[in-house]
């Protein structure tokens, strides 16, 4: 049997402390980048219910702001045919029969406590979050669109075309089905952060778009709830939705 | 009690026509796969469907196979449970044919999906909340009935069964026609289908189509074989016809009669009789209404229908249930949906208002008519490896037999 020489013999064993060093300090950096993710990632509670009141008597017709904020904050393209492109959010013009009054707002997914998508999703990539945010599981969709016959409000877009160049925050793709996600991406990093859509309302001076917690009484949602009311879009289906219109 | 001699064997292609069929259907399936395929790596932006008309053509052919598989048990469910010796003979092909159907039209309705690649998880991920998860079970459970119902139909060791597993896919196909209505009739957002009575309409429409369907194969595999169709077996299938029409006809007028009279349907269902869907609508009523009334003078006056008569009679329910399903599919996704009662919406980027319009295009054609063959080209395949054809010797009619 040959022995090993003692200058080699060192050489081995500083090596090996090194390696040993080494995988120490990559185990401890990769804890604390776990510990970092859980605390961004912290389960939606149903102690809050995100909500939007929209004022109607600050909406105005022909402004798109909210399109437009959240068409750029999830790289929705807004060219090309109105029917088959994604629409998460659309303004619609009304007119009241008997009166002639004329309202204008935006309509999306209306993030409904009896959510019908998510009763009718075979697959279950339909969901409500605990916080009252209803998604949809991009890698368990498998695009049969009876979500889309089942929502009341026509808030879904199937994606009918390749995509290219998306976002991270928001990932989408041809052949599935997307809707308003309330901007979770960014509710989640920063409590008191607003979704895209009342950003640009306020950016753009009519502040219409009220985003809030609608189960804590003292948040500006509830407040303004409070004293100015607010209907839901078919309330007669009773789905108890987390969006809400001021004057319609 | 009747005397039906009859003898099972495999279609022995005598005149060459079963292989040119044959040839035909798989040429139409290759068809079909293209389209699918097209349609799956362009984007549906290629069919007529879009975000408002978002079930188009394919779904109707997938729902009316599965529906017409529903109904192609209409033999086989006679014989077996209600002891019809009529209908004996036919058992074994009815049963072939309802799981070629279903096989099919399965297909049609996992190739029109966004992402088709992603059958393993709608085969492996349920909500147990959606009809459309029973659903995969029933499905796949009917096929699975139909295939030991097949087993105890052609092992002479397993007859004694026929009767029970006879009762259990007649249970069966009840609740997966119910399934298949209830799909559409859960809809709470769309005036025009939110209503349990989708439901029997659904089973209605599947005693028409699989009456049909299997009376045109019954007359295809004669003459793949060379012989006639009995005229008392022409007498029975055109009787029960008549009873499957007038169901539809009355499960159809009760369901828009009643959505005229209650006001919050009552303008939808107006658009139904005047607007983009009027003429598939009165076309499918007015068709299956003169087969009735054509059925029962043929009954009453001369108790007799030739065989050219029958298939025409069969070809006409075919196509007037087929636009039954049409309007009743594509129109209630033309009607505009009424987010906001009472007021008109005057300017929107999705058509809130107005009807919408749907031309199916040529993928979708391909898509439903390659589900079409290939049920034809699987039932070609089993008549040629299971002794599943019948050759009546001696049909001996009697009176217990008689349907009605």
């Amino acid at each position: 049997m040959s022995r090993v020489p003692v200058a080699d013999n060192e050489k081995s064993l500083q090596a090996r402390r090194r390696f040993l060093q080494g995988l120490g300090l990559a185990g401890m950096a990769s804890m604390s980048y776990s510990l970092l993710e859980v605390k961004a990632k912290t389960p939606a509670s149903s102690d809050k219910r995100w909500g939007l009141l929209i004022e109607t008597e600050k909406c105005s017709s022909g402004c798109d702001a909210c399109v437009r904020g959240c068409n750029e904050e999830h790289g929705i393209d807004d060219a090309g045919d109105d029917l088959t492109r994604a629409q998460w959010i659309r303004k619609i013009d009304l007119k009241d029969e008997l009166t002639g009054n004329e309202t204008s707002l935006p309509v999306m997914c209306q993030h409904c406590e009896s959510a019908p998508c998510v009763d009718v999703c075979p697959t279950g990539a339909s969901f409500k979050r605990a916080d009252g945010v209803v998604l949809v599981n991009k890698h368990t969709c498998i695009g049969c669109r009876y979500c889309m016959m089942a929502c009341p409000y026509k808030a879904r877009s199937f994606i009918h075309e390749t995509l290219t160049e998306q976002k991270p925050s928001a990932p989408r793709g041809k052949g599935t089905v997307e809707s308003c996600t309330l901007c979770v991406h960014r509710i989640d990093e920063e409590q008191d952060r607003q979704p895209a859509c009342a950003v640009k309302c306020t950016e753009e001076a009519h502040s219409a778009i009220t985003f809030g917690d609608l189960n804590d009484p003292d948040s500006s949602i509830s407040q303004k709830l409070n004293t100015l009311g607010g209907s839901q879009i078919r309330a007669d289906l009773q789905l108890n939705t987390g969006v809400r219109y001021q004057g319609l | 009690m009747a005397s039906i001699i009859a003898d099972h064997q495999i279609v022995k292609p005598i005149r060459g026509n079963y292989l040119v069929w044959m040839l035909a259907m798989a040429l139409l399936v290759v068809i079909g796969g293209y389209c699918a395929y097209t349609m799956e790596h362009e984007g549906h932006h290629i069919s007529g469907m879009n975000n408002r008309v978002v079930w188009g053509l394919p779904h109707v052919f997938a729902i009316s196979l599965i529906l017409a598989a529903s109904g192609a048990l209409n033999s086989a469910t006679l014989s077996s449970v209600f002891n019809q010796s009529m209908h004996k003979p036919w058992a074994r092909l009815s049963v072939v044919l309802a799981i070629c159907l279903l096989i099919s039209g399965l297909l049609v309705l996992v190739l029109d999906l966004g992402r088709p690649d992603r059958l393993f998880i709608a085969m492996t991920t349920y909500n147990f909340r959606s009809i459309f998860s029973w659903n995969i079970f029933l499905y796949t459970g009917f096929i699975a009935v139909c295939v030991v119902y097949l087993a105890t139909l052609l092992d002479r060791s397993l007859n004694r069964y026929i009767a029970s597993i006879g009762a259990l896919a007649l249970l069966w196909r009840i609740v997966l026609t119910t399934g298949t209505g209830s799909i559409f009739g859960f809809l709470v957002g769309r005036s025009a289908l939110d209503t349990a009575i989708l439901a029997p309409l659904f089973i209605a429409l599947s005693l028409v189509m699989g009456s049909a369907v299997f009376a045109l194969v019954v007359a295809l595999v004669s003459r793949w074989q060379g012989t006639p169709v009995p005229a008392n077996t022409i007498r029975q299938f055109s009787k029960l016809m008549l009873w499957c029409l007038l169901a539809l006809l009355y499960f159809s007028v009760v369901h828009h009669l009643t959505n005229l009279y209650v006001s919050e349907h009552s303008s939808d269902e107006r658009t139904m009789f005047t607007g983009p869907m009027a003429l598939p609508f009165w076309l499918g009523h007015i068709t299956l209404f003169g087969v009735c009334v054509w059925l029962v003078s043929r009954q009453r006056i001369i108790e007799a229908i030739n065989q050219k008569q029958w298939l025409l009679s069969c070809v006409a329910a075919l196509f007037g249930s087929a636009m039954i399903l049409y309007s009743t599919i594509i129109g209630s996704q033309l009607i505009p949906q009424n987010l906001f009662p009472g007021k008109e919406v005057t300017s929107s980027t999705f058509g809130d208002a107005g009807f919408a319009s749907y031309f199916p295009s040529v993928w979708e054609w391909g898509l439903g008519m390659g589900g079409v063959a290939l049920s034809m080209l699987l039932l070609g395949f089993f008549l040629r490896v299971l002794p599943v054809s019948a050759h009546v010797i001696e049909p001996v009619a009697d009176i217990s037999d008689q349907v009605t």
